[in-house]
């Protein structure tokens, strides 16, 4: 038994990969939040009037309200006038084409395995940079544009297409949802905007790079996500930020819009610096995502790898409005060290003959506690609703802890409602099973780990799922001993 | 020289005492039975051959080839090429055999220093040995024994073992728990992968087997020693007379 613990404890302990800073100039705002603040922002992106007047609303909102307590993750108290709410690196005012980028963030990009140019970029996904506040590049935005997709960052796209802004930001995650979304409304910096219009299907996968670099900095990023009648995008971001001491927040805000027939598909690889393996800094990463299917047939999946972040709090959530439509959450959480997870998701279910589904595989490692917590409402017009929840939970160790939260809330009669939950730990059986066919202790980990994420992984695009993979192995080295 | 050569090897678990002094000697191309009633260390000795941690071992010592195994990490034994068939065999949900097997065969040429085996030669070397052991293809992308009957487990053992090629093979009762078909057809495995240079032991509880995988030498383990040994006639000897009559053999001497 102790000796079983012994090898998992050796496993989870290995380091980040992606803890370096990049020296550039950067612009940034003075440490704190007040009206002024907010002004700034808004100045420095050069913003409409609708737009500053939009946040200012968003901040009178924010300070009424308190942080929620509900959740089973636990850190002192956040001083919000410690932290800065705006950096920028330093560069040419409008770069007009990718060659003009600073070298340094070209550098710090490639060095994280996202090459900017495109003819190296791998065919088929486009990427939109983004570097502390603000977004520095995005790839064949020209190539996209002549399909009449809008691939860009949040602040060109309140430049350039304030009617599609004004009409869908904050349509699907009010500003008043919660203490974090009221924040990002107030101070978001910037983010993706994508834009599919009817009938055309996304011929790449685009993606967001987020990267956190200057110290005490926080970032708030925004995006929205809009797929008219019979369209499809498959989207995908990744973040990494450097290590250090203090914990820096991440606050972000995802919405996402289907019409009839739409597809949105949203991968998440979650790998922000988690503390080091006393627990000390780290991302706070609480997130709000939702999307609504708000037209007919429509379908909305989520699949979320998230291993980074010292506190992971987000629900990745489907409105199934439109009836027939399709809400889906995968997702695979891996906590190691002192490593806190509170995730989940809900799915709403309002239209007729709405179907949602969710896969979520928790991994718990060293001194981590991990918890899925999850809503399926089904409203009482809402006949023939389905839904189908797996929730498993695999722990390494006997110093960790799984925890499930289902909430259930059914109104229609005519709803199944299915729930299976599971808790294994890793058995000294399988392990040695692994190492009498050769394979190391470590590699049998990793095997064992990547078999019971399979249906998760399996939803990622190809080239991620190889990534994440790795990742997993990654994150829970040192974790079996 | 023999291929393994165990000499006065004692091995215990808590405090019990399990093995009190094991010899043997085990030469290539030969196949050795060790029978014996239940309790009496045979499956303790294949798993102590094999790495397990569970196990103490107190004393004596163990080579294979000139090494001393007991020095070795379990997966270092198994890339040296010592093998065994579990009584019960184990499930990896959502990592299917192929993937399982493709990893063990490319860590074992790894430490001999050989190049991995590509998609190709790995897929056609499969199809081989699944012929060879009558193994369903389908069965190989499940889930490793999720979900395999008793017989598919036990023939997904030998299907690894002709992957792996190893230089000597323990097969822990094997036989148990298998129907008089599954058994005909893990003993012919068995049989066509023997070769001049390789050794297999057989841990077994019944002469049944043995009636299929016929042994050169049958060695009976009795309260942690062999206490007889001989030739495939002693089997039969025991499967007549019991284990009763060697025991009380024992007390005498």
């Amino acid at each position: 038994m102790s000796k079983e613990n012994d090898i998992l404890e050796e496993i989870t302990s290995s380091d980040y990969k992606y803890g370096f800073t990049t020296d550039i100039e950067t612009d940034v705002a003075p440490a704190g939040l007040n009206e002024d603040t907010v002004r700034f922002i808004s100045a420095k992106k050069k913003e409409p009037l609708w737009m500053l007047e939009w946040r200012l609303e968003a901040f009178k909102i924010w300070k009424e309200m308190t942080t929620p307590n509900w959740q089973n993750v636990h850190f002192p108290e956040i001083n919000y006038q410690d932290i800065i709410y705006y950096a920028a690196p330093k560069q040419k005012k409008t770069v007009n084409s990718l060659d003009e980028i600073d070298p340094e963030l070209r550098k710090t990009f490639e060095k994280l395995g996202i090459s900017l140019d495109e003819q190296k970029r791998l065919t088929g996904v486009a990427v939109d940079a983004v570097i502390d506040s603000v977004s520095i590049a995005t790839t064949f935005k020209s190539k996209l544009a002549e399909l009449g997709i809008i691939f860009c960052s949040m602040s060109e796209a309140i430049e350039h297409h304030p009617e599609l802004i004004r009409k869908y930001l904050g349509s699907v995650v009010p500003v008043r949802d919660n203490y974090f979304t009221a924040l990002n409304s107030a101070v978001f910096s910037d983010g993706s905007f994508c834009f599919i219009p009817k009938g055309v299907r996304c011929p790449m996968e685009l993606s967001t790079y987020f990267r956190i670099n200057t110290a005490n900095t926080g970032q708030f990023e925004r995006t929205l996500i809009v797929c008219e009648d019979n369209s499809y995008v498959s989207y995908l971001e990744g973040c990494t930020a450097p290590m250090r001491d203090e914990n820096q927040l991440h606050a972000a805000v995802v919405e996402l819009v289907a019409m009839d027939n739409a597809h949105i598909k949203y991968s998440t690889v979650q790998n922000w610096y988690p503390g080091d393996k006393e627990g000390k800094g780290g991302i706070y990463n609480f997130v709000t995502k939702r999307g609504i299917c708000l037209g007919k047939k429509s379908k909305i999946s989520w699949t979320q790898v998230e291993t980074g972040s010292a506190i992971t709090w987000k629900y990745p959530s489907v409105i199934l409005k439109g009836d027939d439509s399709i809400g889906e959450f995968y997702s695979v959480a891996v906590t190691n060290n002192y490593q806190q997870a509170d995730t989940g998701t809900k799915m709403i279910h309002i239209g007729k003959n709405t179907r949602s589904r969710i896969v979520s595989k928790g991994i718990s490692a060293g001194k981590s506690q991990n918890s899925y917590r999850g809503l399926v409402q089904v409203m009482k017009r809402a006949d023939n609703a389905r839904n189908f929840s797996q929730c498993d939970s695999l722990l390494l160790g006997n110093k960790c802890g799984a925890h499930t939260f289902p909430y259930l809330e059914v109104e229609n009669p005519n709803a199944q409602v299915e729930h299976e939950a599971t808790t294994s730990k890793i058995g000294e059986d399988q392990i040695f099973y692994c190492n009498q066919r050769g394979i190391s202790t470590e590699d049998a980990v990793a095997l064992i780990v990547n078999g019971y994420a399979k249906e998760v992984l399996n939803q990622l695009p190809m080239e991620f799922a190889v990534e994440a993979q790795k990742l997993l192995a990654i994150s829970l080295e040192g974790s079996v001993g | 020289m023999g291929l393994l050569k165990i000499e006065n090897l004692t091995a215990s678990i808590g405090d019990k005492e399990i093995l009190k002094g094991i010899n043997l000697t085990v030469n290539p191309g030969e196949v050795h039975a060790i029978m014996g009633p239940n309790g009496s260390g045979k499956s303790t000795l294949a798993s102590v051959l094999a790495g397990r941690e569970d196990y103490e071992v107190t004393g004596g010592s163990v080579t294979f080839q000139d090494v001393d195994l007991l020095e070795l990490s379990p997966e270092d034994r198994a890339r040296e090429g010592v093998f065994l068939a579990f009584q019960y065999p184990v499930e990896i949900p959502g990592v299917t055999t192929i993937n399982f097997l493709k990893t063990a065969v490319n860590e074992v040429r790894k430490y001999r220093g050989e190049e991995p085996l590509d998609a190709v030669s790995f897929l056609k070397m499969m199809k081989e040995k699944s012929k060879l052991v009558e193994i369903d293809q389908a069965l190989l992308s499940r889930s490793l024994n999720e979900g395999f009957s008793g017989g598919e487990k036990k023939r997904n053992e030998i299907f690894q073992m002709a992957m792996l090629e190893p230089k000597l093979a323990i097969l822990d009762e094997t036989d148990s728990g298998l129907d008089i078909d599954a058994l005909r057809i893990v003993a012919n495995g068995v049989n066509k992968l023997k070769t001049p240079n390789n050794a297999t032991i057989v841990v077994t509880h019944y002469q049944r087997l043995l009636d299929y995988i016929v042994p050169d030498f049958v060695h009976v383990l009795w309260n942690g020693r062999i206490v007889k040994s001989g030739t495939k006639e002693l089997a039969l000897e025991l499967e007549e007379k019991g284990y009763d009559w060697v025991k009380a053999e024992t007390a005498l001497a």
